[in-house]
Parts: structure tokens; C-alpha cells; sequence
């Protein structure tokens, strides 16, 4: 069965609307240019007017010359006005398929679809807008084939329907955040970025006007006559005013910070699936992503300087396809570890127990890397002692015991375990970032050492993740070759090929009777 | 907290075998080649500052090429012992690094392509590159020069009968 289809022809008519945005400044600049009047404005209109059109032609032909085709074995896009270009994409090497609505298709009843396949964000396959039912057909349809496809590879009884993976498709919802999660996670995100945005605009109101807004005099000469009635009120008043400021920068960052977070995570829900995990989220742009279970190469668990001290993670699945502009997909982005933990089950993962044997970063590793950093402010404050005015070198010297102190703090999360399937790491700052990876999913493992490292014993181990990292930081060398041996025995035991025999076992408990479509993929 | 040692490893440093000697003679000639612009610089600053008069005649260009020709005596041997490899039944140990060490096993089981490449100053020595690529970010592509050409494709093919012998 293949069908060549177009997609949905309501896509021109945002083609337009895009036209007529880029239309407004040339419009502008044409209506300025040539003088502000009558003219001017016929002027101003008839450019603008010639730019939608042009763009609307343009969206025309280009909707006229995109189709696509769902084939037997592959997806495949023919587009191009003058040049043509036609991509085809196997569906066992589809990573993951998303439908992502922008608000104004969003209005329109239309996403865009998105097949990812791990070679690198603009080297995958989008269709700019279906409609919301055909998206979703088109969705169903890949997911499909790929079990048929698997089926028929499996070869055991090709009379077995496919369908029991398409129908278990509304899954148990696994982790789902309403408005007061919403609102609390914001208020972690503390943000400035307005100020950024503000310092922008600035910027513009200086290139339009004539007002100079970084003329030190034009504000000088401001506050000093704003400056005479604050300065008349008195030292008390003045730190009043001052207190005052840091509030409203509080209040804007934590404001600044809910905002984002509503827009971006508005509507977080997580689910199980058959096939794997979906999630979907946005307010004004929705999002919908499906990642089959079986892809997950690793788990990051991250946490942040303050949230940490309130017991709120973030989990993240490390996988061959890119979430937006992260390299790794958000799965749970404020969650407590009860909430993580089921998550990381269904993953086919295992969070360390009691039962992992963890074992610690070299001390001798602590040691120096709080020597390099003290290093660092103490040679700063040799020149601040000579030039400075007396006594301001003891700030570079406070710092330098600041960061031994926070160097042997940082000591505290720096671990490493393995047990019989997993490697995990854990390291950071002022709060523990964890990592979980399998052994069987790695690729390479190596053992690297700076000059300090091998004068003193230790090395960093790092294993090669399929669109990750995962890294041992200050590990002893014996233990570190013993890593490595252990790690390889289970890795060389194995071909990549087979790699996703494994995943299929561990999700048989869970999900019964398509590991062996699973093993097939 | 567990403290007990892991099991000891099982591979030893001193099983690693040394790559072609002509390695070293590539070296070499690169680092002559990377020394000659110095070299003319050190020329053009020996003439600009002969009619000042300030410094001994030749101290410039003088110190210059000591330090080259130390350099290129030096370097080269160095490197090349720094570099070690280990070809096992199923998986291949690289060893390089001067200062920062780097010892990295790719297994074949995870060998996504392979690679041999020379350089025009690779061929005149006869020497070849196996790059093996993996599907890890990390180390997704490591590279063994200074193989003998013949080596090179030979391991290539044992590496690709292993992939093979594993898949069917």
C-alpha cells in the first residue's frame, strides 16, 4: 500500500500570514522613505501589498511541489520549486515521531510532524503542516508498520495481528504536573532574562529615535535633579530605596521564571504506552512526543542549588533524538524521587538502593582540584596586595578558602557504582547530578589521564553513550581498569545489532507479548 | 559505602605492541615542516634587527634553530613511544597521549564503520590511519595511526570478519 499525498493546503494561508509580518517593514521603510504623505502611504501599501503576494505565490508553489508517501518499507518527501529533493526514511530507523502545534496552526487545527532518526537535527524528516487527524493517522500508521514490519521479521507466526500495541495506545498516565506544581517549579526557574529583553529594546528606542539612552550625562543630569529629592531624605530612606530594588528584581525574576515555565510546561503529562513513553506539554505552542522504550540509552537525573535542598529532581532520557534545543528528553522536569522512581522502572531501568556498592572519587583527586582553585585567587591577590589599596587582598584570599570549602562539599557527591547491569556517576558542584547508564547500551570505554592525574593516581573513565556522555570523574587507576575490564566483558558478550534483545526482556515484565517484536527492531 | 578493591585488572600495560617505526620518521618530517615558518620568522626579525645593533648577530636565528632542530630530534621518539596498541580477539585497545594519557578499548560488537586513510606523507612511508567509529558520543570515532599499510587493511578485514561472524 503507498499513497502520495499532499499536506494540508490551510498550510498556505500561514505562509500568507508569515508574508504579511515580513511585508510590515518594508512596507515601513518604503512608506518613510519616500517621504510622509499621501504618497508615502500609497507607496508604503503598494510595497507591502507586493510582498504578500510575492510570499503567498511562494507558499502556493511550494505546497503545490511537497507531497509525501507512506510506503511499504519508508517514509518519503518529495519537495522543491526549482530544485527537487526527495529524502526517504526507513521506519525501523525512525527514532521517535513528534506533532508540534505553534499557536497560530494551533487555531487552525494543524501540527507539524517531526520523525527523528538521531542524525542530527536539521537532517530530519518534517511535514509543516497536517492536520491534526492526519497527523495523528500518520502517527498511528508509522507505529504500525513498524510492528507489522517487525512481525514479519520475527517470521514466529505471521498470521498474528499487529494490532495490540496500536490498541493499547491511551496508556497509564505516569507522571502529570497541574498549575500549583507548575507555579512552584516556575518559582526555581528564577530568571533575569527580561532585563536582557528590556536592555534590547533599549537598544532599538536609541536606533529609531534620536534619544542617545547610553549618554552617561543625559542619566547623570536625570537623577540629579530626580537625585536632589532622594538625596534631601537621608542615609535611611536611601538604603529603603535600595532594599526596594532588590525586591522588585526578586519579584520580576521569580514572575519572569512562572511565566516561562507555565507557557513551556502548561499541561504536562507523561504516559506509558504500549510502544513506548508520550509526552506532551506547551500552552501556546503543544508539543507531543513518543519515544519508543527501547531507545533509551541512559538516565540523567538533575537537580538544581536550591531545589535540591527542597527534594525536587528532574529526570531526562538520553537517547539518539534531540528535544527541541536539549540534547536529552525532559521526561519529569520537577518531580520528587517517589514520583521519578516509577518512571525509571518503566524504562526498564533501576534506580541505585541500598544494595549499590558506591565507592568514592580518589581523595588525593579532592585534594588537588581544591589546590588548582585556591591556586587560582591566590595568585590573584598577589597583584591586588602590591596595587590595591591595603587590605583588599584578603578578598581574593576569602575566596580561595571559599573554594576549598565548596571543592570538598563537591567531594561529597563525587561517586561512582556498577553492579551487574548499570554503571552510574554522580557529581556536581553544590547539588548531585546523577547519571544511570546500562552496560550492555555503551560503546567504548577510556581511561584519560592530564599530567596531575597520572603523577598522583587517578583518571577519569569515560564510556562512549549514544547521544550522551557519561563520565567517572578522580577513580583510582586500578579501579579504573577493573571498571573497564567489567564493563567491556559485557559489552564484547553482545553485538550492536543485538542490542535491543535485552531492552525487550526487561520490558516483558511490564508489557507482555511483543518482546519479540521488540527483538526483531 | 563499599571500599573493597574491585577485582584486579585483567589486561597489563606491557602486552601493548608499538606501531611502525616509519612512524616516527612522519613525525618527523611534520615537525620540520611545522618548525620552518618559525624558522622564517625568526629570519625575517635576525635581518629586521641587524642595523639596530643591540643584539650579537645571529642570536635570534641562532636560538631559533637550536630549539628547532632540538625539537625535531626530540618530539618525534617521544611521541611515537607514547603510542601503543592492543588488538585483542574481540576488541582493540589505543594508547596515546604525552602529557594527558588517553587508553581507550572500542569492542568490534560496537564498531559502526571503519576507516583507513593516508596522507600523501602517510603513503611515502607506507603507513596508514584505522579509524573505527562507534555510535557513542563520546570517542565516536577513534583513530590508530602509524599502522604499516598492510597491517591496517588486515586488521580491517579481521575486525569486519568479527562484525560479521557476530551478526550472522
Amino acid at each position: 500500500m503507498s499513497e502520495t499525498r499532499r499536506t494540508a493546503p490551510l498550510g498556505i494561508l500561514i505562509g500568507a500570514i508569515g508574508s504579511a509580518q515580513n511585508a510590515i517593514f518594508p512596507a515601513a521603510a518604503a512608506g518613510v522613505g519616500s517621504g510622509i504623505g499621501g504618497a508615502g502611504l500609497l507607496i508604503g501599501l503598494a510595497v507591502g501589498l507586493a510582498v504578500i503576494l510575492i510570499g503567498t505565490a511562494f507558499s502556493y508553489v511550494g505546497w503545490r511541489r511537497t507531497t509525501y508517501t507512506i510506503g511499504e518499507t519508508d517514509i518519503r518527501v518529495e519537495s522543491g520549486v526549482l530544485s527537487r529533493a526527495a529524502r526517504s526514511v526507513p521506519y525501523e530507523r525512525i527514532q521517535d515521531v513528534s506533532l508540534e502545534a505553534k499557536p497560530l496552526p494551533r487555531l487552525l487545527g494543524l501540527v507539524a510532524v517531526k520523525f527523528e532518526t538521531g542524525a542530527g537535527g536539521a537532517d530530519d524528516l518534517a511535514l509543516t503542516y497536517l492536520t491534526n487527524a492526519e497527523g495523528e493517522r500518520l502517527r498511528q500508521l508509522v507505529r504500525e508498520r513498524r510492528d507489522d514490519e517487525a512481525a514479519a521479521a520475527s517470521a514466529a507466526d505471521p498470521d498474528a495481528p499487529a494490532a495490540p500495541a496500536a490498541a493499547a495506545e491511551t496508556g497509564e498516565v505516569l507522571f502529570a504536573m497541574g498549575p500549583g506544581r507548575l507555579v512552584t517549579f516556575g518559582l526555581f526557574e528564577f530568571s533575569l532574562a527580561v532585563f536582557a529583553v528590556l536592555g534590547g529594546g533599549l537598544q532599538y528606542v536609541d536606533n529609531v529615535t534620536s534619544m542617545d539612552v547610553w549618554n552617561v550625562d543625559l542619566w547623570y543630569r536625570w537623577l540629579k535633579e530626580q537625585g536632589s529629592t532622594v538625596a534631601t531624605l537621608g542615609p535611611y530612606a536611601q538604603g529603603l530605596a535600595a532594599l526596594a530594588g532588590l525586591a522588585t528584581l526578586l519579584v520580576v525574576g521569580s514572575l519572569s521564571g512562572v511565566v516561562r515555565t507555565l507557557m513551556r510546561d502548561w499541561g504536562f503529562t507523561l504516559t506509558r504506552s504500549a510502544r513506548g513513553f508520550r509526552r506532551q506539554r506547551g500552552l501556546f505552542t503543544r508539543t507531543d512526543v513518543v519515544m519508543p522504550a527501547h531507545r533509551v540509552q541512559g538516565l540523567v537525573i538533575g537537580t538544581g542549588l536550591v531545589r535540591y535542598r527542597f527534594g525536587w529532581h528532574g529526570l531526562s532520557f538520553v537517547s539518539l533524538a534531540q528535544d527541541d534545543k536539549e540534547q536529552s528528553h525532559v521526561v519529569a522536569p520537577f518531580a520528587k524521587m517517589e514520583e521519578i522512581a516509577p518512571i525509571v522502572t518503566a524504562a526498564g531501568f533501576r534506580l541505585p538502593g541500598e544494595s549499590t556498592p558506591w565507592h568514592r572519587a580518589s581523595k588525593r583527586h579532592c585534594t588537588d582540584m581544591a589546590v588548582r582553585d585556591a591556586a587560582i585567587f591566590v595568585l590573584a591577590a598577589i597583584p591586588t596586595a602590591i596595587l590595591a589599596p591595603a587590605g583588599l587582598f584578603l578578598i581574593p584570599l576569602g575566596l580561595a578558602v571559599l573554594a576549598v570549602g565548596a571543592n570538598l562539599y563537591a567531594w561529597e557527591f563525587r561517586r561512582h557504582a556498577i553492579d551487574d547491569a548499570q554503571v552510574y556517576a554522580t557529581h556536581g558542584f553544590l547539588s548531585p547530578r546523577q547519571e544511570i547508564a546500562t552496560r550492555l547500551k555503551l560503546h567504548s570505554v577510556e581511561i584519560a589521564q592530564g599530567p596531575v592525574a597520572r603523577l598522583r593516581g587517578y583518571a577519569t573513565v569515560n564510556f562512549g553513550l549514544a547521544g550522551g556522555s557519561f563520565a567517572m570523574r578522580g577513580v583510582p587507576l586500578a579501579e579504573a581498569h577493573a571498571l573497564r575490564s567489567q564493563v567491556l566483558g559485557t559489552i564484547a558478550a553482545t553485538d550492536f545489532s543485538r542490542l535491543d534483545a535485552p531492552a525487550g526482556q526487561a520490558l516483558r515484565s511490564a508489557q507482555s507479548g511483543f518482546s519479540a517484536n521488540l527483538r526483531a527492531t | 559505602m563499599d571500599h573493597t578493591p574491585l577485582p584486579a585488572p585483567s589486561e597489563g600495560d606491557d602486552e601493548l605492541t608499538k606501531v611502525h617505526p616509519n612512524y616516527a620518521h612522519a613525525l618527523r618530517v611534520q615537525t620540520v615542516f611545522a618548525a620552518i615558518p618559525a624558522m622564517f620568522g625568526a629570519l625575517v626579525a635576525e635581518l629586521a634587527l641587524r642595523d639596530l645593533d643591540v643584539l650579537p648577530p645571529g642570536l635570534i636565528a641562532g636560538t631559533a634553530l637550536l630549539i628547532a632542530v632540538l625539537l625535531v630530534i626530540r618530539i618525534p621518539m617521544t611521541r611515537y613511544n607514547a603510542r601503543g596498541y592492543q588488538m585483542g580477539i574481540d576488541r582493540l585497545r589505543v594508547v596515546r597521549g604525552l602529557m594527558f594519557r588517553s587508553d581507550t578499548v572500542v569492542p568490534f560488537g560496537r564498531v559502526q564503520h571503519i576507516d583507513v586513510n593516508q596522507g600523501p606523507l602517510e603513503r611515502f612511508f607506507g603507513i596508514a590511519t584505522l579509524t573505527l567509529h562507534t555510535a557513542g558520543n563520546h570517542n565516536a570515532s577513534v583513530s590508530l595511526p602509524g599502522l604499516g599499510e598492510p597491517l591496517a587493511r588486515d586488521m580491517r578485514e579481521a575486525i569486519r570478519a568479527h562484525i560479521r561472524r557476530e551478526t550472522v
